[in-house]
């Protein structure tokens, strides 16, 4: 096994980075691949309580870095799926416990044990951000359909191709059709024509996120949930799938049904 | 761009505005330079080149522009109407 080393990250707080790590890691895995989440948030720990495995923390990954404890032992093993892994941030400490090197060292350590380690970055560009790209093959930048959040991934696609570790695939969370359709939300060509990135998934608002996130289940598991199939979609193209991007902008609408009806036979 | 988008159905501003100034804020966020400080460096310009031109200093434009790949300053420096006259006459 040689796990590939994805990185989700935003600048932006509060987009989706955990949501989106804990429902990929799910996502992966229920292919039946070994999969390893490690939160990276250090001293903001929340991966956990995100993936339901709070209550197991025993080690983290500062611990691992620090020589307290083996790897292994930091590992917690999801609660459905056993070939997903949680690898904790410390909560009492900071970014700067560890270094870009430590990270570049853990990713060496986890590549011949996983077919893939995703790693949730901290909100903003400094330390934090840089200790979880450091390792990375892959960034996936996540952002939302507003100013705010959208300048802030620019800036980041802007810092990883100055890393070289560009140039980074874009994953718009919390899409509200509805509002884009009455043009009161960015798009998804707005922003595309905007970042000039290129695209692997579209995530609609959904409120079963919330209820999953409660309960600390992954939303990626819930067939009936949208923003969970879209998980499942950007993973199977994480997997090299071509997967076709689903047209959130008309789904209701009559141009909506008339393609789904048009597609109905290649996908449903 | 979608159909509806395409026609202007149903559509409001607020997202068109959204993106209109995200494609400013961004013009300038990508060069380093803030709209301020972007008038400072029109100011000096035109310092510089009235030293050797007479120029329409009311008429200055400097723009940041971008196409894909490529940011370009660039500087619409209109040269005085009366310098104009003068070249003509010689």
């Amino acid at each position: 096994m040689t796990a590939k080393i994805a990185t989700i990250t935003s600048g932006k707080g509060g987009v989706g980075k955990t949501t989106a790590t804990a429902n990929l890691g799910a996502a992966l895995a229920s292919h039946g691949l070994r999969v390893v989440c490690i939160d990276a948030d250090i001293g903001l720990r929340n991966l956990d309580v995100v993936m339901g495995l709070e209550n197991r923390i025993v080690y983290d990954f500062v611990d691992v870095v620090e020589g307290r404890c083996k790897l292994r032992q930091a590992m917690i093993r999801d609660k459905r799926l056993e070939n997903l892994f949680l690898i904790p941030a410390a909560q009492t400490r900071d970014k700067t416990a560890v270094s870009p090197q430590d990270m570049i060292r853990l990713g060496e350590e986890l590549r011949p044990e996983f077919d893939w380690v995703l790693i949730d970055s901290p909100a903003g560009i400094e330390r934090g951000f840089r200790n979880a790209i450091a390792p990375a093959d892959l960034v996936l930048i996540i952002t939302n359909p507003e100013v705010s959040a959208v300048r802030d991934a620019d800036r980041i696609i802007g810092l990883i191709e100055a890393e070289e570790k560009g140039p980074g695939r874009l994953i718009l969370n919390r899409v509200k059709p509805e509002m884009v359709r009455r043009g009161d939300m960015l798009g998804v060509e707005d922003i595309l024509d905007v970042l000039a990135i290129e695209l692997i998934g579209i995530v609609p608002e959904d409120e079963r996120v919330t209820v999953a996130t409660n309960q600390g289940v992954p939303i990626a598991l819930d067939p009936g949930s949208k923003a969970g199939q879209a998980f499942q979609n950007i993973a199977r193209r994480l997997l090299g799938d071509d997967v076709p991007f689903e047209s959130l902008e008309s789904r209701d609408g009559f141009f909506g049904r008339i393609s789904r009806l048009m597609r109905a036979g290649g996908e449903a | 761009m979608s159909f509806f988008e395409k026609v202007g159905l149903g559509r409001s501003r607020s997202a068109k505005s959204a993106k209109e100034r995200l494609q400013l804020v961004l013009v300038h966020d990508r060069a380093g330079i803030s709209p301020g400080k972007l008038e400072v460096l029109k100011d000096d310009l035109i310092d510089v080149i009235s030293r050797h031109l007479e120029i329409d200093t009311e008429h200055v434009e400097i723009t940041l522009t971008r196409d894909r790949d490529q940011q370009r300053l660039v500087a619409d420096i209109p040269l005085a109407p009366s310098r104009l006259r003068r070249r003509n006459v010689r």
